[in-house]
């Protein structure tokens, strides 16, 4: 489904990813483990087209999107959920699904935005509200939804978990599960350890740029080496 | 009573054009962050596609509103053009670059308006059926400005329905916050813009239509909107469609009573309001501060190093050559050499302000002009020996720069840019009007040196002398403690204030030390040419010293002396043809596009390197700060 050979991206003149290879079947969820600054998030926006990549390949559906800008991307039907969340602060929340429509993709669902509030909640209660007056795990979903309503064939999930409380984090994992259920393919950037486990199938470890392990969560979970040498656990 | 209700009325009439050229800066500027600087002349050509139009479409009223309509629908389309041919390749650009650029777009569009239309100002045709006048409480009000009135109100709903209503206005605000992330949900940035930036111009250019009724169509109202518009903005808080129009309406109305109450006064009064304004909300009455997505580059900053070995015995060559001059060359040349100096002058001191204090002005030609008509009236008025008018020309330039950087130096950015401009237009339209002082267009004439110094040769040395000496000064202040914390300042504002530097300040005595100089380089121009003009002080002669800093490129001491020879050159080759602004316009653009470093830049990067022009950053005893990459 999404295929990554031996990327080099780089922020201005800074060499980021070093030979960086993944790959994500359909079906499947897939995260990516490392420290702080290890370049989870640089890895998701090389693929996205935000970032500078220079050599390498990135395959998705079998084509070469290297080079493409983000929004032709995305119309491909890679979903991009950021980090930092990004939610347009002065749209409604209503607004803000609205941004993220595209119309239907061959083999997806369709989603709406009732559905998203079906899946979220919280959503439908804030619906008119401005997403700048929203809680940090609202906006985690709203975030979620609007990528959702783009009818993704493939999301690229960066770090939800992060500052979330417990509950919301429970959520989150509903919402992966369900996104799973619907057979949409994750790739998922966590530091967290305990959600990743609950969710994913596969799990790469990236430090420094470069990836070091690769293998099934639960043989992660098993190897205290790489745990303690990447992940400070 | 009546009186006031008259006027209040009329303030709001001519408050309708304002706002809808503002609303058009203010929403291409909220997607794109282009301050579009040719706003003006599709306000222009709004005005004068419409006085076509109407006279074309017969004299009903029907044909009226329709020749409006694709007058400004016109204009949209010009903004299509200039936004796919230029703009669209520019926006990564250092924003100075797509300033530049459009400002080419400015002389291209003046020149093709004169061209066409003439240089005559065209009378605006009368409203069919809203000719008349209606009384309002005795008092006779013109029945057009009660259209005028409605208009306003009526596109500030249209705009508020499109962004609120339907999904490309949606699309649009949230590209205001953050236009990285909308291409990242699949919506195509390109097309977006495109439609922003033809809606901006029709915009403009209906606003320009709608006041002609009023007023008229004449090649000046490109730089007196554009600098009222930019008040506008800066009032009302750029990217508020609310806060334009409030702004509008509240400097329309200050206008019109101010006539009233203090009829010289008018400017003094809109002072005060910015003020005031500036000091309570620096973002504008309804302005935000901008956020993390959508803060703008400002230009290109570069490490300026000291001079290295080799550049100190090509300086010295130079020197030598420059001194020798007179004994190899005729008057002719010499006159030019000297204009060279003067320009090369006022070029370094923009130059200092822009690259050490990291502030774009698009008004330097204020103080320029400003030392030029203070030698001048200190001549004419005073009597004033030409030793002591070429001293204090100076002076009187870094007055005015004082008075104008207070206001300034409170903003940044495009905000900067934009207020520099409109306080230079200002500065210009005084000059301009106040006739019986300044002589107006006809200029003060008579301005010559001292018997002693009027010979060719002799004011050549003048010349040579006083701009060495100011250009030198100008290199010391680079590399010495103040220089250093103002570049301190403009790499990081927040630590350099951790530090301990008092940053509007530091950034004040910039901008008055480079208006003193740029004053220095006025006074040399006055007493070289015998006579000043309000030229001199024009927005385009701004433009000027930009280009000859852009020509020499931004990130070296010795570009724009190299600039202001190459501009003269340019200038000189192009000034032959009638149609020379367009020429020049269309060069600008050019090169704008082909070398987004600037020449100067791109040529020193293949050079330079070679000849060793620049000490290696590794003979710095004191570290230079660096600018952090950005993304
Ligand atoms: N915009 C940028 N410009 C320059 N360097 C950057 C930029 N963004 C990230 N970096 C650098 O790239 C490296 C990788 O960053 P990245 O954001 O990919 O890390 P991450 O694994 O996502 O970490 P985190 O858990 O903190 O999100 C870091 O060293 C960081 O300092
Ligand atoms: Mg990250």
């Amino acid at each position: 489904m999404l295929e990554i050979r031996g990327i080099h991206s780089y922020y201005g003149q800074a060499h980021i990813l070093t030979d960086v290879s993944l790959t994500l079947s359909k079906g499947e969820i897939v995260v990516l483990l490392g420290r702080n600054g290890a370049g989870k998030s640089t890895t998701i926006k090389s693929i996205m087209g935000m970032v500078r990549v220079t050599e390498g390949s990135i395959a998705y559906d079998g084509e070469e999107v290297l080079g493409e800008p983000a929004n032709r991307i995305a119309r491909r039907g890679l979903g991009y959920v950021p980090e930092e969340r990004r939610i347009f602060t002065r749209l409604s929340v209503q607004e803000n699904l609205d941004c993220g429509r595209q119309p239907a993709r061959e083999g997806t669902r369709n989603w709406t935005a009732d559905d998203m509030f079906d899946l979220f909640p919280n959503l439908a209660e804030a619906r008119h509200r401005p997403g700048g007056t929203l809680s940090g795990g609202e906006q985690q979903m709203l975030t979620i939804a609007r990528t959702l309503m783009g009818n993704p064939g493939c999301i690229l999930l960066d770090e939800p978990s992060e500052g979330l409380a417990p509950v919301v984090v429970e959520q989150i994992i509903k919402v992966v599960k369900e996104i799973k259920a619907q057979g949409i393919p994750v790739l998922l950037s966590e530091q967290n350890l305990y959600f990743a486990g609950l969710v994913s199938d596969r799990a790469y470890v990236i430090e420094t740029g470069h990836i070091r392990y690769e293998g099934s969560m639960r043989e992660l979970e098993e190897n205290d080496e790489v745990r303690q040498q990447y992940l400070a656990v | 009573m009546g009186v006031y209700l008259a006027q209040f009325l009329s303030g709001l009439a001519s408050a309708s054009a304002l706002f809808l050229a503002a609303s058009g800066l203010s929403i291409i500027f909220g997607v794109t962050r282009v301050v579009n600087f040719a706003h003006g002349s599709f306000y222009m050509l709004g005005a004068y596609f419409g006085y076509s139009l109407v006279r074309n479409l017969g004299g009903g009223a029907l044909g009226f509103w329709v020749a409006l309509l694709i007058a400004s629908i016109a204009v949209g389309l010009v903004g299509l053009l200039v936004e796919v041919i230029i703009l669209r390749r520019l926006y990564k650009a250092p924003e100075l670059f797509q300033l530049i650029a459009t400002f080419g777009v400015i002389l291209v569009i003046q020149d093709v308006v004169f061209w066409y239309w003439g240089a005559e100002n065209l009378l605006g045709p009368r409203a069919p059926g809203l000719s008349g006048i209606v009384r309002i409480f005795d008092v006779p009000m013109p029945v057009y400005d009660l259209a005028l009135i409605a208009i306003g109100p009526l596109v500030l709903l249209g705009l508020w329905l499109l962004f609120n209503r339907t999904r490309w206005g949606v699309l649009v605000r949230a590209a205001t916050e953050d236009r990285e992330m909308v291409g990242a949900l699949g919506v195509n940035q390109s097309l977006l813009f495109t439609g922003v930036f033809v809606l901006g111009s029709a915009l403009a250019g209906l606003g320009g239509a709608i006041q002609l009724p009023k007023g008229d169509a004449n090649l000046l109202m490109d730089f007196g909107i554009l600098a009222e518009v930019f008040v506008v903005t800066v009032v009302g808080g750029m990217g508020s469609i609310f806060g334009a129009f409030l702004a509008a309406v509240l400097i329309s109305e200050l206008n019109t009573f101010g006539i009233l109450v203090w009829p010289n006064g008018t400017l003094v009064l809109m002072f005060i309001l910015m003020a005031v304004i500036l000091i309570v909300r620096p973002t504008g009455l309804l302005g935000r501060p901008e956020t993390i997505g959508q803060k703008t580059e400002t230009g290109p900053v570069e490490v300026v190093l000291p001079a290295g070995p080799h550049y100190k015995i090509f300086v010295a060559v130079v020197i030598a050559l420059l001194a020798l001059l007179p004994l190899l060359v005729d008057d002719f040349i010499l006159v030019l050499v000297t204009d060279i100096l003067v320009l090369a002058l006022f070029a370094t001191s923009l130059h200092f302000l822009m690259s050490t204090g990291g502030l774009v002005s698009f008004g330097h030609a204020a103080f320029y002009g400003g030392g030029a008509y203070a030698a001048a009236l200190l001549v004419t008025y005073a009597a004033t020996p030409f030793e002591l008018a070429l001293l204090l020309a100076p002076f009187g330039a870094g007055l005015l720069a004082l008075v104008i950087g207070w206001f300034c130096v409170r903003l940044s950015g495009v905000y900067f840019a934009m207020l520099t401009l409109a306080f230079a237009q200002v500065a210009w339209s005084v000059v301009f009007q106040w006739s019986d002082v300044t002589n107006g267009d006809d200029g003060l004439l008579g301005i010559w040196p001292a018997a002693w110094a009027s010979g060719t040769a002799t004011y050549y040395y003048v010349a040579f002398v006083v701009a060495a000496a100011g250009i030198f000064l100008i290199r010391r202040v680079v590399f010495a403690p103040f220089g250093y914390g103002l570049r301190a300042t403009r790499d990081s504002s927040l630590r350099a204030a951790a530090i301990g530097i008092d940053i509007k300040r530091q950034q004040l005595a910039a901008f008055v030390f480079a208006g003193v100089m740029a004053g220095l380089a006025g006074g040399l121009f006055a007493f070289s040419k015998g006579s000043v003009f309000p030229d001199e002080m024009s927005i385009p002669r701004s433009f000027d010293a930009l280009l000859m800093v852009l020509l020499g490129g931004i990130e070296s001491l010795s570009g724009p002396v190299v600039g202001a020879a190459a501009f003269t050159w340019l200038h000189d080759e192009l000034i032959t043809f009638e149609y020379w602004r367009l020429l020049l316009g269309v060069v600008i653009v050019a090169l704008v596009l082909l070398f987004p470093q600037g020449l100067g830049g791109a040529a020193r990067h293949h050079v330079g390197r070679y000849l060793k022009l620049e000490a290696s950053p590794g003979d710095l005893r004191s570290a230079t700060p660096k600018r952090e990459q950005r993304a």
